[in-house]
């Protein structure tokens, strides 16, 4: 026997808690999309500056979101366990050393500041990882998800802010190819893991077809580009975009809770206890 | 040491909501917000269909996801079991609620009222630091603790005892203490069986739901 869903979606997280993941994903990949760049030998600034600067942007919206925003600083204090403490504890590092980065143009400040934003992506990503209230975001594929989506994203708007290198155009096919194959295996991760019916129904909307088409296509492009086809700025552009708009769904769209659920229904009368097989 | 817990009898349960509006007549919840909440649950499909009132609420847990991820320290957990929030240092980030499995927590940005205006209880009930932060069942913690001060037993002494246990008609919730051997729930956990919610998330709930009494001793 099977019991009804009680599942719902969350309705705390809106679009400015998905934007502190647009813009820590875009612009953490950002800032180590410039590592690499610089070590490679090409320009960097640009794409620095506008990875530190979404990585404010997103904090800044979650500040807006929060209960008591003058209380802002308390997040700092539980750093033992609290993925969102670490975060936090990095965003002011990484945004130092960034910018120190920019403005002396050494390149093991720019190495510090991209191992920092490496850290503060892997927070971000764990951090989905133990809401366990959300099955969308508690599957462990979420964390490589989570981390392949920002280096899609960055690669692909350092694309969009730079003369395009076919090395960082290959680096930016990778990451895309990469976020593919995570995506497939977290979608089929909560079919296993028999989530929520409204998450699943998510992930089979006509918008997220649209959005998975907008990968595809940036695919393409950043292949055609490789070719020697004017196409990376498109592709990067568009990568990032549905690096985007994958995240506005995981958040604010399919995120279902678990709903209470009970294993056996209570004996009443001369009836009987039935098991309830999971939903 | 003491444990305090909460058992729902799955049995005896009516759904008639007495706990949730008692809860909310005690602590002056806003619209919206259920501490205690019954749900009422079909299970199976025709003609093999149960009914199933569920009291729900915080579990209590022992190894609570809600204190795990909150990055402020606002959420505690007691020698005894109760896990609170400091509403003075909570920041109303929810990741708290994003956590709970049991969907015990809520968060209020801005006061509001069943009836538009607040009445005089409304009046008397509100409490501005429980706006923009997360709240949820204390198990009645300030009746509690009044009354081991002055010398009661939670779940005996009604005084003492969390407003919806106290509120139940049907005598499906009951509080005490599990490292009690000798408390009510003690005794009906070892005379009857029980589930517990999530059981596999490894949280430990402090609640207990009671389906069927043990063969041969019941």
């Amino acid at each position: 026997m099977k019991q009804m869903a009680t599942a719902r979606r969350q309705g705390y997280w809106d679009l400015r808690a998905a934007g502190n993941f647009i813009g820590g994903g875009t612009g953490t990949g950002l800032v180590l999309t410039a590592a690499l760049a610089a070590a490679a030998g090409h320009p960097a600034d640009l794409p620095l500056a506008a990875g530190l600067g979404c990585v404010m942007a997103g904090l800044s919206l979650v500040w807006l979101e929060i209960g008591k925003p003058w209380r802002a600083f308390n997040v700092f204090f539980h750093p033992q366990t609290s993925w969102m403490t670490r975060e936090g504890i990095l965003a002011g590092p990484l945004l130092a050393v960034g910018a120190g980065a920019f403005l002396f143009h050494r390149p093991e400040l720019l190495a510090a500041a991209a191992v920092l934003a490496a850290g503060f992506l892997y927070c971000q990503a764990r951090l989905l990882r133990a809401s366990r209230a959300i099955p969308a975001w508690s599957t462990p594929m979420v964390v490589p998800l989570i981390v392949a989506t920002a280096l899609a994203e960055g690669s692909g708007a350092f694309l969009a802010l730079t003369a395009p290198a076919p090395v960082m155009v290959g680096f930016a096919l990778a990451a895309g190819l990469a976020r593919e194959a995570f995506r497939h295996l977290y979608r089929r991760e909560l079919v296993r893991a028999k989530a929520p019916d409204g998450t699943l129904a998510w992930f089979s909307r006509p918008e997220v077809h649209v959005l998975q088409a907008a990968r595809l296509a940036s695919l393409a492009l950043l292949a055609a580009a490789l070719a020697g086809q004017p196409t990376a700025m498109a592709g990067g552009i568009l990568a990032m975009l549905a690096g985007w708009g994958l995240k506005a769904v995981m958040v604010t769209r399919a995120a279902y809770t678990r709903g209470a659920r009970i294993p056996r229904t209570p004996v009443r009368g001369r009836g009987t206890s039935r098991i309830v097989a999971p939903s | 040491m003491t444990r305090w817990v909460m058992i729902a009898d799955l049995r005896r349960c009516v759904g008639c909501q007495t706990c949730t509006a008692a809860c909310k007549e005690a602590n002056g919840t806003p619209p919206g917000v259920q501490w205690r909440r019954v749900l009422d649950i079909e299970a199976g499909e025709y003609p093999e269909v149960s009914r199933v009132f569920l009291p729900t609420g915080c579990q209590h847990c022992d190894n609570p996801p809600c204190q795990e991820v909150c990055p402020s320290g606002a959420t505690g957990k007691r020698a005894d079991g109760l896990v609170t929030i400091d509403y003075d240092v909570c920041i109303g980030c929810a990741y708290c609620i994003m956590a709970c499995p049991y969907e015990a927590r809520y968060k209020v940005t801005e006061p509001d009222w069943a009836y538009g205006a607040p009445t005089a209880l409304d009046q008397a009930r509100y409490d501005p630091a429980m706006v923009g932060v997360a709240t949820k069942c204390t198990f009645c913690i300030d009746r509690l603790d009044a009354g081991l001060k002055a010398g009661l037993q939670p779940g005996r002494d009604p005084e003492a005892t969390p407003v919806c246990v106290q509120g139940c008609l049907s005598g499906a919730l009951r509080f005490g203490d599990l490292d009690d051997p000798d408390s009510d729930v003690s005794r009906l956990l070892a005379e009857n069986q029980w589930f517990r919610m999530h059981e596999q998330e490894g949280t430990g709930p402090g609640f207990y739901y009671l389906w069927d009494g043990k063969r041969g001793l019941i």
